[in-house]
């Protein structure tokens, strides 16, 4: 059998990030939708109504979920989820498809920030648990839709309205006081410790570029140099930005050099064949 | 194709109307429900031409509404309808000032991103005392007022930041700092109309500088970056707060 299905989405309104929305939006649809039921015997096709037999559901093997990661002052600072205002000022997005299972189903990378091997595996680890979540939550959604219907109780678009779960332009606010802001900002520098200053080994595999799986041999012309130290600098940085992400984050970040060490994570449920697992590879040090 | 009875224009003026609803006008009360007879009665039909506004397209059979909101009915000169409808999605219309943002420089046309479907072009010969050899300090990234001059569904919009007569009045280059931000289409409308009650109470606040594009864009600068962002809070909430609540809040402000 053969099926085409089209799906149009309509934004409503948006306040940034309009990509990770929109995917969450278009799988759950698809997983929601029901189709004609059909039987073929031999030349002959028969279309039943949803009178005749209940409308079957799509198979649909995952559930691909985007998220989006904003990149400021060179990588630097990285925001997940990006509102409107970030989006406008940013100088790099990376956005990173990824289901339930850790596969990596789309990375794309646009702006002119050149991000580093790590950070990108840094970003992947926060999609896998976002992901996570968000897709236990579209289960959850499914589930609840489907008792209604089976019991008999409201569902559906109109029910969410009177609700204000989909409202124009209601924005909650949170008060901010900042009467003292200047002096908390002050205390909170004070008494921090400073970042540590010299990694023991800096985990620098390829200067300049992001690069991922095997090693591919440096194509950049002599960069050494230079490139060295600034990969250096923003190494220290980034490690010390850790709070903008998840906070489960702030406990791998030494996790990047150890991964070695533990086994690879055996995927369950899943349906690819054949399965590669990113690691930081220590690759050679080659250059033309 | 069943013919739908409409209701007459002037009986729904101030009411909800949605989409497909078909609007009667007064040379058409007597229409025959098969036929499309007009009855030319001298009286009944109004001086000068009908002005059929937004939301709204002429039919054969009267006005066919196409976006749902309130109708509004002007009565001076010939008379008007429009539906007064809320979007936040800005499509370019000729004649509508607006605020862009530069987003690239193509030899002698400058590309502004106006917030429709399509980025529009501003020719460096189009700001006030501008020559070849006088070129406008334009950059990639300025926000610049202007108007359209060409603006429809099949042509890319063209800008300009003159008037007719070569005047800049009021148009052109937006000065540094200051903030940007964007809000519904119908609250800039309610912001533009004469003696708007929210612009005279801000202006009792603090003195500030304020540019308002049709496009939903609207550009604050005050002395201090605390007392724009102020600014910028209040007039994002006017959206859905109501006067008396409006007037709270600023009460609140004005005594800190």
């Amino acid at each position: 059998q053969v099926w085409q299905i089209r799906l149009d989405m309509h934004l409503l309104n948006h306040d940034g990030n309009i990509t990770d929305a929109a995917s969450i939006a278009g799988i759950v649809a698809l997983c929601h939708f029901r189709r004609p039921d059909v039987s073929v015997q031999g030349e002959e096709v028969t279309v039943y109504t949803p009178e005749e037999r209940d409308p079957v559901p799509l198979s649909i093997h995952h559930m691909p979920i985007c998220v989006s990661f904003a990149f400021f002052h060179q990588g630097t600072y990285l925001l997940v989820d990006p509102t409107e205002r970030e989006e406008r000022v940013m100088d790099g997005l990376l956005v990173i498809a990824m289901n339930k299972h850790h596969e990596i189903c789309t990375i794309q990378s646009s702006g002119v920030v050149m991000l580093l091997q790590d950070q990108i595996l840094r970003c992947s680890k926060i999609t896998a648990v976002k992901v996570a979540e968000i897709t236990e939550l579209i289960q959850k959604a499914l589930e609840n839709d489907q008792k209604a219907r089976k019991e008999g109780g409201k569902f559906g678009f109109a029910e969410s309205i009177p609700n204000q779960r989909i409202t124009a332009f209601k924005m909650e606010s949170a008060a901010v006081d900042t009467n003292d802001v200047e002096e908390q900002a002050g205390e909170i520098i004070a008494k921090a410790d400073p970042p540590s200053e010299v990694f023991a080994n800096p985990v620098l595999h390829t200067p300049g570029t992001a690069q991922i799986g095997e090693g591919i041999e440096s194509s950049w012309g002599d960069l050494e140099e230079s490139e060295k130290e600034e990969a250096a600098e923003e190494e220290g940085e980034s490690e010390a930005a850790a709070f903008e992400c998840e906070k489960v984050k702030t406990e791998d970040t030494s996790t990047v050099r150890e991964t070695k060490s533990h086994e690879p994570i055996v995927l369950s449920d899943s349906e690819e064949e054949e399965v590669v697992i990113l690691e930081p590879q220590e690759l050679p040090r080659k250059t033309r | 194709m069943a013919a739908e009875r409409g209701a007459a224009a002037e009986a729904l003026v101030g009411q909800v109307v949605l989409p497909g609803d078909l609007l009667l006008l007064p040379a058409h009360y007597d229409e025959d429900a098969e036929g499309e007879r007009l009855r030319l009665s001298a009286g009944a039909a109004p001086q000068g031409r009908l002005l059929c506004g937004p939301g709204l397209r002429r039919s054969g059979a009267g006005l066919l509404v196409t976006k749902c909101g309130l109708l509004r009915h002007r009565p001076g000169g010939g008379g008007a309808y429009w539906v007064d409808s809320q979007q936040k999605r800005y499509v370019p219309v000729q004649g509508d000032h607006v605020i862009g943002i530069v987003t690239a420089k193509a030899g002698d046309v400058f590309r502004l991103d106006v917030g429709g479907s399509e980025p529009a072009s501003l020719s460096y010969l189009a700001f006030e005392g501008a020559t070849k050899r006088n070129r406008p300090n334009v950059h990639v990234g300025d926000l610049i007022y202007g108007q359209f001059v060409v603006a429809n569904k099949d042509m890319e919009p063209e800008m300009v930041c003159i008037d007719s007569s070569g005047k800049s009045s009021g148009m052109g280059i937006i000065g540094q700092d200051g903030f940007l931000f964007k809000v519904s289409l119908g609250l800039i409308r309610k912001l533009l109309a004469p003696k708007c009650e929210i612009i005279q109470e801000l202006s009792q606040l603090y003195p500030f500088e304020l540019v308002l594009g049709m496009n939903g864009r609207i550009w604050v600068k005050a002395k201090t970056v605390q007392q724009t962002l102020i600014i910028v809070n209040i007039l994002e909430a006017c959206e859905h707060m109501t006067s008396q609540q409006r007037k709270q809040a600023l009460a609140k402000l004005s005594g800190n």
